[in-house]
Protein backbone atom coordinates (compact mmCIF):
# COMPACT_ATOMS: atom_id res chain seq x y z
CA UNK A 1 0.00 0.00 0.00
CA UNK A 2 2.70 2.46 1.05
CA UNK A 3 4.97 1.40 -1.79
CA UNK A 4 2.21 2.27 -4.25
CA UNK A 5 1.59 5.72 -2.80
CA UNK A 6 4.56 7.58 -4.34
CA UNK A 7 4.29 6.17 -7.92
CA UNK A 8 0.54 6.86 -7.99
CA UNK A 9 1.17 10.34 -6.61
CA UNK A 10 3.69 11.08 -9.39
CA UNK A 11 1.41 9.63 -12.06
CA UNK A 12 -1.56 11.66 -10.80
CA UNK A 13 0.48 14.85 -10.64
CA UNK A 14 1.75 14.33 -14.19
CA UNK A 15 -1.72 13.58 -15.55
CA UNK A 16 -3.14 16.50 -13.60
CA UNK A 17 -0.55 18.83 -15.13
CA UNK A 18 -1.39 17.53 -18.59
CA UNK A 19 -5.17 17.75 -18.11
CA UNK A 20 -5.53 21.46 -19.05
CA UNK A 21 -3.86 20.71 -22.38
CA UNK A 22 -6.16 17.77 -23.03
CA UNK A 23 -9.20 19.82 -22.04
CA UNK A 24 -8.16 22.74 -24.21
CA UNK A 25 -7.71 20.46 -27.22
CA UNK A 26 -11.11 18.81 -26.80
CA UNK A 27 -13.72 20.09 -29.27
CA UNK A 28 -16.23 22.77 -28.32
CA UNK A 29 -19.75 21.68 -27.41
CA UNK A 30 -22.12 23.08 -30.03
CA UNK A 31 -24.50 25.12 -27.84
CA UNK A 32 -22.63 25.91 -24.63
CA UNK A 33 -19.19 26.43 -26.17
CA UNK A 34 -16.43 27.37 -23.75
CA UNK A 35 -18.26 27.01 -20.41
CA UNK A 36 -19.06 23.37 -21.15
CA UNK A 37 -15.41 22.66 -20.40
CA UNK A 38 -16.24 22.81 -16.68
CA UNK A 39 -17.70 19.39 -17.38
CA UNK A 40 -14.20 17.84 -17.56
CA UNK A 41 -13.77 18.42 -13.83
CA UNK A 42 -17.44 18.45 -12.81
CA UNK A 43 -18.29 14.91 -13.88
CA UNK A 44 -15.04 13.35 -12.58
CA UNK A 45 -15.60 15.04 -9.21
CA UNK A 46 -19.00 13.35 -8.90
CA UNK A 47 -17.46 10.05 -9.99
CA UNK A 48 -14.80 10.40 -7.29
CA UNK A 49 -17.57 11.23 -4.83
CA UNK A 50 -19.46 8.10 -5.87
CA UNK A 51 -16.36 6.03 -5.25
CA UNK A 52 -15.86 7.63 -1.83
CA UNK A 53 -19.53 7.12 -0.87
CA UNK A 54 -19.30 3.49 -1.89
CA UNK A 55 -16.17 3.03 0.23
CA UNK A 56 -17.90 4.71 3.17
CA UNK A 57 -21.02 2.56 2.76
CA UNK A 58 -19.13 -0.70 2.51
CA UNK A 59 -16.69 0.04 5.33
CA UNK A 60 -19.54 1.22 7.59
CA UNK A 61 -21.25 -2.10 6.97
CA UNK A 62 -18.03 -4.03 7.67
CA UNK A 63 -17.48 -2.10 10.88
CA UNK A 64 -21.06 -2.64 12.01
CA UNK A 65 -21.20 -6.36 11.35
CA UNK A 66 -17.58 -7.42 11.88
CA UNK A 67 -16.33 -4.73 14.24
CA UNK A 68 -12.96 -4.13 12.56
CA UNK A 69 -11.43 -0.84 13.74
CA UNK A 70 -9.76 -0.21 10.38
CA UNK A 71 -13.15 -0.24 8.66
CA UNK A 72 -14.34 2.45 11.04
CA UNK A 73 -11.32 4.61 10.22
CA UNK A 74 -11.70 4.02 6.49
CA UNK A 75 -15.34 5.08 6.69
CA UNK A 76 -14.34 8.31 8.42
CA UNK A 77 -11.68 9.04 5.80
CA UNK A 78 -14.09 8.30 2.95
CA UNK A 79 -16.77 10.59 4.43
CA UNK A 80 -14.32 13.48 4.56
CA UNK A 81 -13.21 12.90 0.97
CA UNK A 82 -16.90 12.73 -0.01
CA UNK A 83 -17.55 16.13 1.53
CA UNK A 84 -14.57 17.66 -0.28
CA UNK A 85 -15.52 16.33 -3.72
CA UNK A 86 -19.17 17.12 -3.13
CA UNK A 87 -18.24 20.69 -2.29
CA UNK A 88 -16.36 21.05 -5.56
CA UNK A 89 -19.12 19.30 -7.50
CA UNK A 90 -21.74 21.67 -6.14
CA UNK A 91 -19.64 24.80 -6.69
CA UNK A 92 -18.57 23.84 -10.22
CA UNK A 93 -22.15 22.94 -11.11
CA UNK A 94 -23.38 26.21 -9.70
CA UNK A 95 -20.83 28.22 -11.68
CA UNK A 96 -21.75 26.34 -14.82
CA UNK A 97 -25.44 26.86 -14.15
CA UNK A 98 -24.91 30.60 -13.78
CA UNK A 99 -23.62 30.70 -17.32
CA UNK A 100 -25.79 28.05 -18.97
CA UNK A 101 -29.11 28.52 -17.13
CA UNK A 102 -28.65 32.10 -15.94
CA UNK A 103 -29.03 31.24 -12.24
CA UNK A 104 -26.60 30.14 -9.57
CA UNK A 105 -28.98 27.59 -8.14
CA UNK A 106 -32.09 25.84 -9.35
CA UNK A 107 -34.26 23.76 -7.01
CA UNK A 108 -34.57 20.84 -9.33
CA UNK A 109 -34.42 17.19 -8.39
CA UNK A 110 -30.77 16.48 -9.16
CA UNK A 111 -29.41 19.58 -7.48
CA UNK A 112 -31.60 19.16 -4.41
CA UNK A 113 -30.66 15.53 -3.98
CA UNK A 114 -26.95 16.25 -4.45
CA UNK A 115 -27.19 19.00 -1.86
CA UNK A 116 -28.85 16.53 0.52
CA UNK A 117 -26.10 13.99 0.01
CA UNK A 118 -23.56 16.65 0.92
CA UNK A 119 -25.60 17.51 4.03
CA UNK A 120 -25.75 13.86 5.10
CA UNK A 121 -21.99 13.53 4.98
CA UNK A 122 -21.42 16.85 6.73
CA UNK A 123 -23.77 15.45 9.38
CA UNK A 124 -21.57 12.36 9.49
CA UNK A 125 -18.51 14.49 10.23
CA UNK A 126 -20.43 16.46 12.88
CA UNK A 127 -21.44 13.23 14.60
CA UNK A 128 -17.82 12.11 14.55
CA UNK A 129 -16.61 15.34 16.06
CA UNK A 130 -19.30 16.08 18.63
CA UNK A 131 -21.07 12.75 19.15
CA UNK A 132 -19.00 11.78 22.17
CA UNK A 133 -18.37 8.15 23.13
CA UNK A 134 -20.24 5.64 21.01
CA UNK A 135 -20.41 7.96 18.04
CA UNK A 136 -18.67 5.39 15.81
CA UNK A 137 -21.82 3.32 15.50
CA UNK A 138 -23.98 6.37 14.90
CA UNK A 139 -21.61 7.45 12.16
CA UNK A 140 -21.67 3.97 10.66
CA UNK A 141 -25.47 4.08 10.52
CA UNK A 142 -25.24 7.50 8.91
CA UNK A 143 -22.78 6.11 6.34
CA UNK A 144 -25.12 3.23 5.50
CA UNK A 145 -28.20 5.43 5.14
CA UNK A 146 -26.23 8.06 3.22
CA UNK A 147 -24.94 5.39 0.88
CA UNK A 148 -28.52 4.20 0.36
CA UNK A 149 -29.55 7.71 -0.70
CA UNK A 150 -26.79 7.99 -3.31
CA UNK A 151 -28.54 5.88 -6.01
CA UNK A 152 -31.55 8.20 -5.70
CA UNK A 153 -29.30 11.15 -6.47
CA UNK A 154 -27.94 9.38 -9.52
CA UNK A 155 -31.31 8.30 -10.90
CA UNK A 156 -33.25 11.43 -9.95
CA UNK A 157 -32.65 13.09 -13.32
CA UNK A 158 -34.06 10.13 -15.17
CA UNK A 159 -37.16 9.83 -13.00
CA UNK A 160 -38.18 13.45 -12.80
CA UNK A 161 -38.13 15.93 -15.59
CA UNK A 162 -35.44 18.40 -14.57
CA UNK A 163 -33.19 20.99 -16.10
CA UNK A 164 -30.03 18.96 -15.41
CA UNK A 165 -28.83 16.72 -18.31
CA UNK A 166 -29.78 13.06 -18.06
CA UNK A 167 -27.37 10.25 -17.27
CA UNK A 168 -27.76 8.96 -20.84
CA UNK A 169 -25.61 11.91 -22.01
CA UNK A 170 -22.53 10.10 -20.75
CA UNK A 171 -23.56 6.75 -22.22
CA UNK A 172 -23.98 8.17 -25.71
CA UNK A 173 -20.95 10.47 -25.58
CA UNK A 174 -18.65 7.75 -26.91
CA UNK A 175 -20.55 7.78 -30.22
CA UNK A 176 -21.43 11.46 -30.51
CA UNK A 177 -17.98 12.79 -29.71
CA UNK A 178 -15.13 10.32 -29.13
CA UNK A 179 -12.60 13.10 -28.43
CA UNK A 180 -14.71 14.50 -25.62
CA UNK A 181 -15.39 11.03 -24.31
CA UNK A 182 -11.68 10.30 -24.15
CA UNK A 183 -10.87 13.50 -22.28
CA UNK A 184 -13.71 12.99 -19.79
CA UNK A 185 -12.50 9.53 -18.86
CA UNK A 186 -8.90 10.74 -18.72
CA UNK A 187 -9.98 13.32 -16.13
CA UNK A 188 -12.13 10.75 -14.32
CA UNK A 189 -9.07 8.53 -13.98
CA UNK A 190 -7.15 11.45 -12.46
CA UNK A 191 -9.92 12.18 -9.98
CA UNK A 192 -10.32 8.54 -8.97
CA UNK A 193 -6.59 8.24 -8.32
CA UNK A 194 -6.68 11.53 -6.46
CA UNK A 195 -9.49 10.30 -4.22
CA UNK A 196 -7.51 7.13 -3.59
CA UNK A 197 -4.48 9.19 -2.59
CA UNK A 198 -6.52 11.44 -0.32
CA UNK A 199 -8.09 8.37 1.27
CA UNK A 200 -4.68 6.85 1.88
CA UNK A 201 -3.32 10.05 3.41
CA UNK A 202 -6.40 10.45 5.56
CA UNK A 203 -6.23 6.80 6.64
CA UNK A 204 -2.64 7.28 7.71
CA UNK A 205 -3.72 10.17 9.90
CA UNK A 206 -6.44 8.04 11.54
CA UNK A 207 -4.05 5.13 12.04
CA UNK A 208 -1.55 7.44 13.71
CA UNK A 209 -4.29 8.83 15.92
CA UNK A 210 -5.32 5.33 16.96
CA UNK A 211 -1.66 4.58 17.71
CA UNK A 212 -1.45 7.75 19.78
CA UNK A 213 -4.51 6.72 21.78
CA UNK A 214 -2.89 3.35 22.47
CA UNK A 215 0.28 5.11 23.61
CA UNK A 216 -1.71 7.29 25.99
CA UNK A 217 -3.42 4.24 27.43
CA UNK A 218 -0.08 2.50 27.82
CA UNK A 219 1.42 5.58 29.49
CA UNK A 220 -1.41 5.72 32.00
CA UNK A 221 -0.89 2.11 33.11
CA UNK B 1 9.21 58.95 -4.73
CA UNK B 2 6.95 60.24 -7.49
CA UNK B 3 7.92 57.35 -9.66
CA UNK B 4 7.13 54.85 -6.96
CA UNK B 5 3.75 56.45 -6.42
CA UNK B 6 3.10 56.37 -10.12
CA UNK B 7 3.99 52.68 -10.41
CA UNK B 8 1.74 51.84 -7.47
CA UNK B 9 -1.15 53.78 -8.96
CA UNK B 10 -0.60 52.22 -12.36
CA UNK B 11 -0.45 48.69 -11.02
CA UNK B 12 -3.64 49.24 -8.99
CA UNK B 13 -5.43 50.50 -12.09
CA UNK B 14 -4.08 47.69 -14.23
CA UNK B 15 -5.19 44.98 -11.81
CA UNK B 16 -8.52 46.58 -10.99
CA UNK B 17 -9.62 47.22 -14.55
CA UNK B 18 -9.85 43.55 -15.66
CA UNK B 19 -11.41 42.64 -12.32
CA UNK B 20 -14.08 45.29 -12.82
CA UNK B 21 -14.59 44.25 -16.40
CA UNK B 22 -15.10 40.65 -15.30
CA UNK B 23 -17.86 41.55 -12.83
CA UNK B 24 -20.96 39.64 -13.98
CA UNK B 25 -24.02 41.78 -14.67
CA UNK B 26 -26.81 41.62 -12.05
CA UNK B 27 -28.86 38.42 -12.08
CA UNK B 28 -32.15 38.57 -13.94
CA UNK B 29 -35.36 38.21 -11.93
CA UNK B 30 -36.21 34.55 -11.86
CA UNK B 31 -35.21 32.13 -14.52
CA UNK B 32 -34.63 33.48 -18.01
CA UNK B 33 -33.38 31.01 -20.62
CA UNK B 34 -30.02 32.38 -21.61
CA UNK B 35 -30.59 31.93 -25.35
CA UNK B 36 -33.42 34.46 -25.35
CA UNK B 37 -31.21 37.19 -23.93
CA UNK B 38 -29.60 39.62 -26.35
CA UNK B 39 -25.92 38.78 -26.96
CA UNK B 40 -24.75 41.82 -25.01
CA UNK B 41 -26.35 40.49 -21.83
CA UNK B 42 -24.78 37.06 -22.15
CA UNK B 43 -22.09 36.37 -19.60
CA UNK B 44 -18.51 35.82 -20.64
CA UNK B 45 -17.65 32.15 -20.13
CA UNK B 46 -13.95 32.58 -19.43
CA UNK B 47 -14.07 33.82 -15.83
CA UNK B 48 -16.55 31.09 -14.87
CA UNK B 49 -14.37 28.40 -16.37
CA UNK B 50 -11.18 29.69 -14.80
CA UNK B 51 -13.01 30.29 -11.52
CA UNK B 52 -14.17 26.68 -11.33
CA UNK B 53 -10.72 25.30 -12.04
CA UNK B 54 -8.98 27.67 -9.64
CA UNK B 55 -11.51 26.78 -6.95
CA UNK B 56 -10.63 23.11 -7.39
CA UNK B 57 -6.91 23.79 -7.03
CA UNK B 58 -7.43 25.94 -3.95
CA UNK B 59 -9.77 23.38 -2.38
CA UNK B 60 -7.30 20.56 -2.91
CA UNK B 61 -4.42 22.60 -1.58
CA UNK B 62 -6.46 23.59 1.47
CA UNK B 63 -7.48 20.01 2.16
CA UNK B 64 -3.94 18.69 1.78
CA UNK B 65 -2.77 21.44 4.09
CA UNK B 66 -5.31 20.44 6.77
CA UNK B 67 -4.25 16.78 6.51
CA UNK B 68 -0.60 17.76 6.73
CA UNK B 69 -1.22 20.00 9.73
CA UNK B 70 -3.19 17.33 11.57
CA UNK B 71 -0.48 14.74 10.81
CA UNK B 72 2.20 17.07 12.15
CA UNK B 73 0.20 17.66 15.30
CA UNK B 74 -0.32 13.95 15.99
CA UNK B 75 3.33 13.20 15.31
CA UNK B 76 4.59 15.93 17.62
CA UNK B 77 2.22 14.72 20.30
CA UNK B 78 3.57 11.21 19.85
CA UNK B 79 7.16 12.37 20.20
CA UNK B 80 6.26 14.36 23.28
CA UNK B 81 4.58 11.32 24.83
CA UNK B 82 7.48 9.04 24.02
CA UNK B 83 9.93 11.45 25.61
CA UNK B 84 7.82 11.68 28.74
CA UNK B 85 7.43 7.90 29.10
CA UNK B 86 11.16 7.36 28.54
CA UNK B 87 12.00 9.89 31.21
CA UNK B 88 9.50 8.22 33.50
CA UNK B 89 11.14 4.84 32.98
CA UNK B 90 14.63 6.19 33.44
CA UNK B 91 13.78 7.62 36.83
CA UNK C 1 -43.42 -15.18 17.58
CA UNK C 2 -41.72 -12.23 15.90
CA UNK C 3 -44.92 -10.25 15.48
CA UNK C 4 -46.21 -11.25 18.91
CA UNK C 5 -43.14 -9.67 20.51
CA UNK C 6 -43.54 -6.55 18.39
CA UNK C 7 -47.17 -6.32 19.47
CA UNK C 8 -46.17 -6.83 23.11
CA UNK C 9 -43.71 -3.93 22.92
CA UNK C 10 -46.40 -1.83 21.29
CA UNK C 11 -48.90 -2.80 24.00
CA UNK C 12 -46.42 -1.84 26.71
CA UNK C 13 -45.89 1.60 25.16
CA UNK C 14 -49.62 2.01 24.77
CA UNK C 15 -50.31 1.15 28.39
CA UNK C 16 -47.73 3.67 29.61
CA UNK C 17 -49.03 6.39 27.31
CA UNK C 18 -52.67 5.79 28.26
CA UNK C 19 -51.83 6.50 31.91
CA UNK C 20 -50.92 10.13 31.30
CA UNK C 21 -51.34 10.97 27.59
CA UNK C 22 -48.18 13.01 28.12
CA UNK C 23 -46.46 12.46 24.76
CA UNK C 24 -49.64 12.53 22.70
CA UNK C 25 -50.89 15.79 24.18
CA UNK C 26 -47.54 17.59 24.04
CA UNK C 27 -46.83 16.40 20.48
CA UNK C 28 -50.28 17.41 19.24
CA UNK C 29 -49.99 20.80 20.92
CA UNK C 30 -46.54 21.34 19.42
CA UNK C 31 -47.81 20.42 15.94
CA UNK C 32 -50.68 22.86 16.25
CA UNK C 33 -48.34 25.66 17.36
CA UNK C 34 -46.09 24.86 14.39
CA UNK C 35 -49.04 25.36 12.05
CA UNK C 36 -49.85 28.65 13.77
CA UNK C 37 -46.26 29.91 13.42
CA UNK C 38 -46.07 28.96 9.76
CA UNK C 39 -49.41 30.51 9.02
CA UNK C 40 -47.98 33.85 10.20
CA UNK C 41 -45.05 33.40 7.81
CA UNK C 42 -47.02 32.31 4.75
CA UNK C 43 -50.17 34.39 4.88
CA UNK C 44 -50.13 37.59 2.87
CA UNK C 45 -53.04 40.04 3.12
CA UNK C 46 -55.37 37.42 4.54
CA UNK C 47 -54.56 34.95 1.76
CA UNK C 48 -52.31 31.93 2.18
CA UNK C 49 -49.43 31.64 -0.27
CA UNK C 50 -50.18 29.05 -2.93
CA UNK C 51 -49.08 25.52 -2.04
CA UNK C 52 -48.26 26.61 1.52
CA UNK C 53 -50.72 24.14 3.08
CA UNK C 54 -48.84 21.05 1.88
CA UNK C 55 -45.52 22.34 3.12
CA UNK C 56 -46.89 23.44 6.47
CA UNK C 57 -48.60 20.10 7.04
CA UNK C 58 -45.43 18.11 6.45
CA UNK C 59 -43.13 20.41 8.37
CA UNK C 60 -45.47 20.21 11.35
CA UNK C 61 -45.45 16.40 11.09
CA UNK C 62 -41.65 16.30 10.87
CA UNK C 63 -41.08 18.64 13.83
CA UNK C 64 -43.72 17.00 15.98
CA UNK C 65 -42.21 13.63 15.04
CA UNK C 66 -38.80 14.70 16.36
CA UNK C 67 -40.39 15.77 19.63
CA UNK C 68 -42.31 12.50 19.97
CA UNK C 69 -39.20 10.43 19.18
CA UNK C 70 -37.12 12.31 21.72
CA UNK C 71 -39.75 12.02 24.46
CA UNK C 72 -40.51 8.34 23.82
CA UNK C 73 -36.89 7.30 24.17
CA UNK C 74 -36.23 9.72 27.01
CA UNK C 75 -38.87 7.80 28.93
CA UNK C 76 -37.07 4.54 28.14
CA UNK C 77 -33.77 6.00 29.22
CA UNK C 78 -35.11 7.36 32.48
CA UNK C 79 -36.11 3.99 33.80
CA UNK C 80 -33.22 2.19 32.03
CA UNK C 81 -36.02 0.17 30.50
CA UNK C 82 -34.53 0.05 27.03
CA UNK C 83 -31.57 -1.85 28.42
CA UNK C 84 -33.97 -4.28 30.07
CA UNK C 85 -35.90 -4.61 26.86
CA UNK C 86 -32.74 -5.40 24.92
CA UNK C 87 -31.71 -7.98 27.51
CA UNK C 88 -34.95 -9.87 26.99
CA UNK C 89 -34.61 -13.12 25.02
CA UNK C 90 -36.37 -11.64 22.00
CA UNK C 91 -35.16 -10.89 18.49
CA UNK C 92 -33.94 -7.28 18.38
CA UNK C 93 -35.69 -6.44 15.09
CA UNK C 94 -39.01 -7.37 16.76
CA UNK C 95 -38.33 -4.80 19.49
CA UNK C 96 -37.51 -2.22 16.82
CA UNK C 97 -40.74 -3.03 15.00
CA UNK C 98 -42.75 -2.61 18.19
CA UNK C 99 -41.21 0.78 18.92
CA UNK C 100 -41.72 1.84 15.30
CA UNK C 101 -45.40 0.89 15.42
CA UNK C 102 -45.79 2.92 18.60
CA UNK C 103 -44.26 6.04 17.04
CA UNK C 104 -46.32 5.61 13.86
CA UNK C 105 -49.55 5.30 15.88
CA UNK C 106 -48.65 8.41 17.84
CA UNK C 107 -48.00 10.39 14.67
CA UNK C 108 -51.20 9.11 13.10
CA UNK C 109 -53.11 10.35 16.12
CA UNK C 110 -51.45 13.75 15.72
CA UNK C 111 -52.30 13.82 12.03
CA UNK C 112 -55.97 13.13 12.76
CA UNK C 113 -55.95 16.51 14.47
CA UNK C 114 -53.51 18.22 12.15
CA UNK C 115 -54.96 17.48 8.72
CA UNK C 116 -58.48 18.84 9.32
CA UNK C 117 -56.94 21.86 10.98
CA UNK C 118 -54.73 22.64 7.96
CA UNK C 119 -57.64 22.01 5.58
CA UNK C 120 -59.83 24.35 7.64
CA UNK C 121 -57.30 27.15 8.20
CA UNK C 122 -55.87 27.25 4.68
CA UNK C 123 -59.07 26.48 2.84
CA UNK C 124 -57.29 23.51 1.28
CA UNK C 125 -59.32 20.78 -0.47
CA UNK C 126 -57.37 18.02 1.29
CA UNK C 127 -60.29 15.60 1.43
CA UNK C 128 -61.16 15.56 -2.27
CA UNK C 129 -59.09 12.43 -2.80
CA UNK C 130 -59.16 10.76 0.63
CA UNK C 131 -57.55 7.48 -0.45
CA UNK C 132 -54.54 9.15 -2.08
CA UNK C 133 -54.11 11.50 0.89
CA UNK C 134 -54.30 8.58 3.29
CA UNK C 135 -51.66 6.68 1.28
CA UNK C 136 -49.36 9.72 1.24
CA UNK C 137 -49.71 10.33 4.97
CA UNK C 138 -49.33 6.68 5.91
CA UNK C 139 -46.28 5.98 3.74
CA UNK C 140 -44.62 9.30 4.58
CA UNK C 141 -45.10 8.82 8.30
CA UNK C 142 -43.76 5.27 8.19
CA UNK C 143 -40.67 6.31 6.24
CA UNK C 144 -39.94 9.19 8.60
CA UNK C 145 -40.57 7.14 11.73
CA UNK C 146 -38.51 4.17 10.47
CA UNK C 147 -35.29 6.22 10.34
CA UNK C 148 -36.29 8.25 13.39
CA UNK C 149 -36.87 5.24 15.62
CA UNK C 150 -33.53 3.71 14.69
CA UNK C 151 -31.52 6.87 15.38
CA UNK C 152 -33.45 7.84 18.51
CA UNK C 153 -32.87 4.35 19.90
CA UNK C 154 -29.14 4.60 19.23
CA UNK C 155 -28.94 8.06 20.71
CA UNK C 156 -30.33 6.90 24.06
CA UNK C 157 -26.75 6.23 25.11
CA UNK C 158 -25.26 9.41 23.68
CA UNK C 159 -24.76 12.49 25.81
CA UNK C 160 -25.60 14.95 23.04
CA UNK C 161 -28.82 13.22 21.99
CA UNK C 162 -30.96 16.36 21.85
CA UNK C 163 -28.88 18.07 19.19
CA UNK C 164 -27.79 14.90 17.40
CA UNK C 165 -31.28 13.60 16.59
CA UNK C 166 -32.19 16.46 14.20
CA UNK C 167 -28.70 16.51 12.70
CA UNK C 168 -28.88 12.82 11.85
CA UNK C 169 -32.54 12.57 11.06
CA UNK C 170 -33.36 15.56 8.88
CA UNK C 171 -30.84 15.15 6.02
CA UNK C 172 -31.71 11.48 5.66
CA UNK C 173 -35.47 11.94 5.78
CA UNK C 174 -35.72 15.06 3.60
CA UNK C 175 -36.42 12.89 0.50
CA UNK C 176 -39.46 11.51 2.33
CA UNK C 177 -40.63 14.99 3.29
CA UNK C 178 -40.08 16.22 -0.29
CA UNK C 179 -42.14 13.35 -1.67
CA UNK C 180 -44.88 14.01 0.89
CA UNK C 181 -45.01 17.74 0.20
CA UNK C 182 -44.96 17.40 -3.59
CA UNK C 183 -47.56 14.63 -3.53
CA UNK C 184 -49.86 16.63 -1.26
CA UNK C 185 -49.53 19.80 -3.31
CA UNK C 186 -50.36 17.77 -6.44
CA UNK C 187 -53.58 16.78 -4.67
CA UNK C 188 -54.30 20.40 -3.75
CA UNK C 189 -54.30 21.59 -7.36
CA UNK C 190 -57.64 22.06 -9.04
CA UNK C 191 -58.31 19.63 -10.56
CA UNK C 192 -56.10 17.31 -8.45
CA UNK C 193 -53.13 15.96 -10.38
CA UNK C 194 -53.69 12.27 -9.67
CA UNK C 195 -50.92 10.70 -11.81
CA UNK C 196 -48.39 13.00 -10.14
CA UNK C 197 -49.64 12.12 -6.65
CA UNK C 198 -49.51 8.40 -7.52
CA UNK C 199 -45.93 8.79 -8.73
CA UNK C 200 -44.90 10.35 -5.41
CA UNK C 201 -46.80 7.66 -3.49
CA UNK C 202 -44.89 4.99 -5.43
CA UNK C 203 -41.63 6.74 -4.60
CA UNK C 204 -42.61 6.95 -0.92
CA UNK C 205 -43.36 3.24 -0.97
CA UNK C 206 -39.92 2.63 -2.41
CA UNK C 207 -38.24 4.77 0.27
CA UNK C 208 -40.20 2.92 2.97
CA UNK C 209 -39.06 -0.46 1.74
CA UNK C 210 -35.41 0.68 1.64
CA UNK C 211 -35.49 2.45 5.02
CA UNK C 212 -37.41 -0.23 6.93
CA UNK C 213 -35.26 -3.02 5.50
CA UNK C 214 -32.04 -1.19 6.34
CA UNK C 215 -33.28 -0.39 9.84
CA UNK C 216 -34.35 -3.95 10.61
CA UNK C 217 -31.04 -5.16 9.25
CA UNK C 218 -28.82 -2.75 11.20
CA UNK C 219 -30.77 -2.51 14.48
CA UNK C 220 -29.17 -5.60 15.96
CA UNK C 221 -25.48 -4.62 15.51
CA UNK C 222 -26.20 -0.96 16.25
CA UNK C 223 -27.74 -1.68 19.61
CA UNK C 224 -25.06 -4.15 20.68
CA UNK C 225 -22.48 -2.54 22.92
Amino acid sequence: MQRLFIPVLILTAAMFAYSPVAIASAPYESTMLLVQKIFYYHFPAWMALTAAVTVCFVSSGIYLFKGHAWADRLGFAAAEVTVIFGMFGLVSGSVWGRKAWGVWWQWDARLTMAFLLELIFIGYLLVRKYGGPGSEKLAAAMGIFGGATAPFVYKSVDWWRTIHPKTSVMASLGETSPEMWYVVWFCTAIFLMLSGLLLAARMRLETLRAGLDRLYLAAED
Amino acid sequence: MVRRLLTTALSVVLTAAPALALQPPPAPDGFVPIDTLPPTEQLPAGPFLVGAYVFFLLLMMFYLWTIWRRLAKVESEMRELERRTERGQAR
Amino acid sequence: MFFRIALLVLKKDFAIELKSYEILSTTAFFAVSCVAIFSFAFVKEGQAVEDAAAGILWIAIAFAGTLALGRTFERERYGETLKALLLAPAPRPAIYLGKLLGIVMLLFATEVLLVPMVAFLFNAPLFDRPVLLLALLALGTIGYAAVGTLFAAMLVRARTRDVMLPILLYPITIPVIIAGVRGTSALLQSPPDEPMATLWIALLGFFDVVFVTLSLWTFEPLMTE
